[in-house]
C-alpha cells in the first residue's frame, strides 16, 4: 500500500499515525480513570458508569445552549465552565446512588452488577425523556475545532491535543489527591482494610460516598470533553462501557498505574492494527490478544498486594 | 340490541345496527354508492364482504398495527417513522377513512430488540388480528418479523432503504432498495465530479456490506478503481487511523455507509483532521436530516447525500406535508427519507383496499402491484409487482443548518430491482 510515496510523504503519515494513537490513548485514560477509581479502590463493578458520562455530556450540551443564548460573549470559553458542571452534576448524582443503592451492596458484589446495568437502563430512558430520543448536537467553539498544521503535510487535531491536556492534567490531580493528600491516605486504608481504618478513626461510609461521587464525576468530566469527538445520544454511554472495563480490567483492577499503562498498551495496538487492517479484524485481534495475556496473567497487568 | 343504541345511529347517521347490515347486505351490488350520504361507503361496503378472513374490522372501524422502536438504541430512527405514520393515519381518518372505516392504531414497541419485534408481531397478528402493519427499520428486525408474516398471512408496510435481495407477498418495501440509491448516486459523482477513485467506509453488518459490493462492482465495471474498503463495528467511535488512511490514498470520493453513534464520531473527526468536505468530495448514503441533528450541520456541510428524499424538496404535496408534519409534532422536527417512506405506508394501503375493495390480505397483496401515490411528498410513485417502490433518486448538498440543498434528481423514475445480476 505504500509504493508510489515519497519518504516525507510516509515520514508524514507515520506521525500523524502515531498522534491518532496517542489520542486514542488519552481517549482510553479519560473513559477508564473514573471507574478505575469505583472499580479498582471499591470494587464496586459499575455498569451505569457510561451513563454518567452522557450525564457529563448532557450538561455540556444544556451549558453550550444557555451560554450562547445568554451570554454568547463567553461562548469560546463555555467548555470550561461545562465541564466544571459536569463534575459536579455527575458527582452529585453518584454520591446520591452510593447512598440510596451501592452502599447496601458493598458485600454483594454481583448484586451490585445487577443493581447498576437496572440503574443504568433507567437513565438511559430519563435521558431519552428528557431530551428526547435522537441525538443532540453540541457546538464547540470555533477554536477547539480544525487543526494544526505542524508542517506542510503533518496535521494534528485540536481537539485531540485539548483531551490530550485534560488527560494529563487529570491524571495529575487524580494522582495528587489519592496518594498526596490525607483523604487519599483515607481511601486508600479503608481499601486494604477496611474493619482497621474503621477502627484508627477514619469515617469509612464518608470516604465511600465521596470516593464513588470522585469517580462519576470523572466520568461526567470525560463525557463532556467526548462532545467532542463522539455523539452524544441517551444510550450513547454503551459505546465506552466495554472499552472502559477491558482497560481497566487488563491494567489490574486495584493499580492506577496500571490502567495508564494498559490503555497505552491497547491503544497502540488497536490503532497501529487499524492502519494495516481493517477496523473489524483490528478489534477481534485487539480483543484476543487481551483475553490470552489475561488467561495467563488474571490479575491484569500490574497488582498491588493487597490485605484482604 | 338496545334502543338507544339505534338512537344514537341515527343520530350520528352512521353506525349501522345489525338489523340494517342485514339489508344492507342484500343491496351491496346495488349501484347506489355516489347517491349515499356521508358514512354509507360502509354500509354500501359491508364488513362480511370486505373481510373474510376475520381481521379487526367493523362496520365503522378497521384495526392496523405500528411495530417501531420507541426505546433502545434504535428509537433514535424510528421515532421519526412512527410520527410519520400516525400523521398518515390522523390524515386519512380525517377524510373519512379507508372503505369507510376509521383506522384505529395499536402500537406495539420493538424495544431494540429483534426477538422482541417477532413477538410483538406476532401478538397485533394473531390477537389483535390487525389488517396491516406500519413498522421495522433495520433490516435485522424486518428478518425476525418476515417469517411471522408469512405464517399468520399478515400485510408489512416497511419504510427503510434496504440491501435488496428479498421480496415478500406479505411486505411492501416503500424505501429504496440498494441499488436504486446506489447507482444513480454513483453515476452522478463520476460525471460531475471526474471521479476516477473510491473509498469506501461502513460500518460492519449487512445492509453497509451488501451496499458496498453493489457499489464496488459498479465503480469497477465502469474502469474506476476502489482504492479502499473499511467497516467498523457498530458504535465505534475513533475513526482517526482510518482518516489517515485516507490522506495516504487520497480518493476523489469518500464513500461512507457508516450508522447511528458512529456517524457522530466519523463526521466530528474528519473535520478535526483538517478533511474540509467542501474540496475532498464525500458521498453518504446513511446520513439523512435525522442523523445531521447529532452530527451537527457544521461538520457535514458540503458532503452529498445520496437519497430518495430530501426535506427541503420543492413540490406542492412536499410543502404540505412538511406544514402538516410541523403543526402535528412540532415546529423543530426534522423530516428525514425514512420518515417520508414510513408516511406513504398508510397510503399506499388505503389505495389498494381501496381498489381491491377488501381488507383480506392476499386481496391486497394481489392489487398492490401498479398502485399510484400522486400525493407522495417525494413526487409520484408506483408499485411494481416485486412490491418495491418506482422512484426517482436525488442528490443532496449538506448545508450547515443541518437540510440538503437538492443538487441533483433522475430524470425518470427508477425500477426497483431487488436482486441484481451481475452485483452478486
Amino acid at each position: 500500500m505504500f509504493e508510489g510515496y515519497s519518504l516525507a510523504e510516509l515520514g508524514s503519515i507515520f506521525a500523524m499515525q502515531g498522534f491518532a494513537g496517542l489520542i486514542l490513548f488519552s481517549v482510553f485514560v479519560l473513559m477508564a480513570l473514573g471507574l478505575a477509581i469505583i472499580f479498582g479502590q471499591m470494587g464496586v463493578i459499575n455498569m451505569a458508569h457510561g451513563e454518567f458520562m452522557i450525564l457529563g455530556a448532557y450538561v455540556t450540551y444544556l451549558c453550550s445552549n444557555f451560554i450562547s443564548s445568554t451570554a454568547p460573549a463567553l461562548f469560546p470559553a463555555y467548555f470550561f465552565i461545562a465541564m466544571a458542571l459536569a463534575f459536579l452534576a455527575s458527582g452529585a448524582l453518584g454520591m446520591l446512588v452510593e447512598w440510596a443503592m451501592i452502599r447496601f451492596l458493598y458485600r454483594r458484589p454481583l448484586d451490585t452488577l445487577l443493581a447498576t446495568w437496572g440503574l443504568s437502563l433507567i437513565l438511559q430512558q430519563i435521558f431519552r425523556s428528557v431530551f428526547g430520543a435522537r441525538e443532540v448536537g453540541v457546538v464547540l467553539p470555533d477554536w477547539l475545532m480544525g487543526s494544526v498544521a505542524v508542517t506542510d503535510t503533518i496535521e494534528v487535531p485540536i481537539n485531540g491535543l485539548f483531551v490530550m491536556g485534560l488527560t494529563i492534567a487529570i491524571t495529575i490531580v487524580i494522582y495528587a489527591v489519592m496518594f498526596r493528600s490525607r483523604w487519599g491516605q483515607g481511601v486508600r486504608a479503608v481499601m486494604q482494610n477496611r474493619v482497621m481504618a474503621g477502627a484508627v478513626g477514619i469515617n469509612t461510609e464518608k470516604v465511600d460516598r465521596y470516593t464513588f461521587g470522585l469517580g462519576c464525576g470523572i466520568a461526567g468530566v470525560a463525557g463532556s470533553a467526548f462532545t467532542m469527538v463522539g455523539s452524544t445520544g441517551p444510550t450513547s454511554g454503551q459505546l465506552y462501557i466495554v472499552d472502559t472495563f477491558l482497560v481497566v480490567v487488563f491494567g489490574g483492577a486495584q493499580s492506577l498505574i496500571g490502567t495508564i499503562a494498559s490503555a497505552f498498551t491497547i491503544s497502540q495496538a488497536q490503532s497501529t492494527m487499524e492502519f494495516f487492517l481493517s477496523g473489524s479484524t483490528a478489534k477481534v485481534l485487539t480483543l484476543l490478544t487481551v483475553v490470552v495475556i489475561l488467561m495467563l496473567r488474571p490479575q491484569g497487568l500490574f497488582v498491588l498486594k493487597v490485605r484482604r | 340490541m338496545s334502543s338507544d343504541k339505534i338512537d344514537a345511529d341515527k343520530l350520528t347517521g352512521g353506525l349501522p345496527s345489525p338489523l340494517r347490515r342485514k339489508l344492507l347486505l342484500g343491496m351491496a351490488a346495488l349501484p347506489a354508492i355516489g347517491l349515499l350520504p356521508r358514512g354509507a361507503l360502509a354500509q354500501a361496503l359491508p364488513t362480511d364482504a370486505v373481510n373474510t378472513t376475520k381481521l379487526a374490522v367493523t362496520d365503522s372501524t378497521v384495526k392496523v398495527g405500528i411495530l417501531h422502536s420507541t426505546t433502545g438504541t434504535m428509537a433514535i430512527s424510528e421515532t421519526g417513522s412512527v410520527q410519520a405514520e400516525k400523521l398518515a393515519i390522523a390524515q386519512i381518518n380525517e377524510m373519512g377513512g379507508v372503505l369507510g372505516r376509521k383506522i384505529e392504531v395499536i402500537q406495539e414497541d420493538g424495544a431494540s430488540d429483534w426477538p422482541t419485534f417477532a413477538e410483538k408481531a406476532r401478538k397485533l397478528l394473531v390477537e389483535d388480528k390487525v389488517a396491516a402493519v406500519f413498522g421495522c427499520w433495520t433490516s435485522a428486525s424486518r428478518k425476525a418479523v418476515l417469517p411471522v408474516f408469512e405464517q399468520y398471512n399478515g400485510m408489512l408496510y416497511y419504510p427503510t432503504f434496504y440491501e435488496g435481495l428479498e421480496q415478500s407477498k406479505n411486505v411492501i418495501y416503500t424505501g429504496q432498495e440498494a441499488t436504486q440509491q446506489i447507482l444513480a448516486g454513483l453515476d452522478w459523482v463520476t460525471k460531475e465530479k471526474g471521479a476516477k477513485t473510491f473509498f469506501l467506509i461502513g460500518s460492519d453488518y449487512i445492509w453497509p456490506r451488501t451496499s458496498n459490493k453493489i457499489a464496488r462492482k459498479h465503480i469497477e465495471m465502469h474502469g474506476q478503481k476502489v482504492v479502499g474498503e473499511e467497516y467498523f463495528p457498530l458504535g465505534h467511535t475513533q475513526f482517526n487511523s482510518v482518516i489517515n488512511k485516507i490522506k495516504l490514498t487520497k480518493p476523489d470520493v469518500i464513500y461512507a455507509s457508516v450508522v447511528g453513534g458512529s456517524n457522530v464520531a466519523f463526521y466530528k473527526q474528519l473535520k478535526a483532521a483538517g478533511i474540509d468536505l467542501n474540496k475532498q468530495t464525500l458521498m453518504t448514503i446513511s446520513v439523512t436530516e435525522d442523523e445531521m441533528l447529532g452530527i451537527g450541520g457544521e461538520n457535514i456541510a458540503g458532503a452529498y447525500a445520496c437519497m430518495k428524499y430530501f426535506q427541503s424538496l420543492k413540490n406542492p404535496n412536499n410543502e404540505k406535508f412538511v406544514a402538516a408534519f410541523k403543526k402535528m409534532w412540532g415546529g423543530e422536527s426534522v423530516i428525514g427519507d425514512v420518515t417520508q417512506a414510513g408516511y406513504l405506508g398508510p397510503w399506499l394501503w388505503k389505495l389498494t383496499a381501496e381498489k381491491a375493495k377488501s381488507f383480506d390480505i392476499d386481496k391486497i397483496a394481489a392489487a398492490s402491484a401498479g398502485i399510484e401515490f400522486t400525493g407522495a411528498p417525494e413526487g409520484y410513485v408506483r408499485v411494481h409487482e416485486n412490491h418495491h417502490l418506482w422512484s426517482k433518486t436525488r442528490v443532496g448538498r449538506a448545508r450547515t443548518d443541518g437540510q440538503f440543498d437538492v443538487v441533483f434528481e433522475t430524470a425518470d423514475l427508477i425500477e426497483p430491482n431487488p436482486f441484481p445480476k451481475g452485483y452478486q
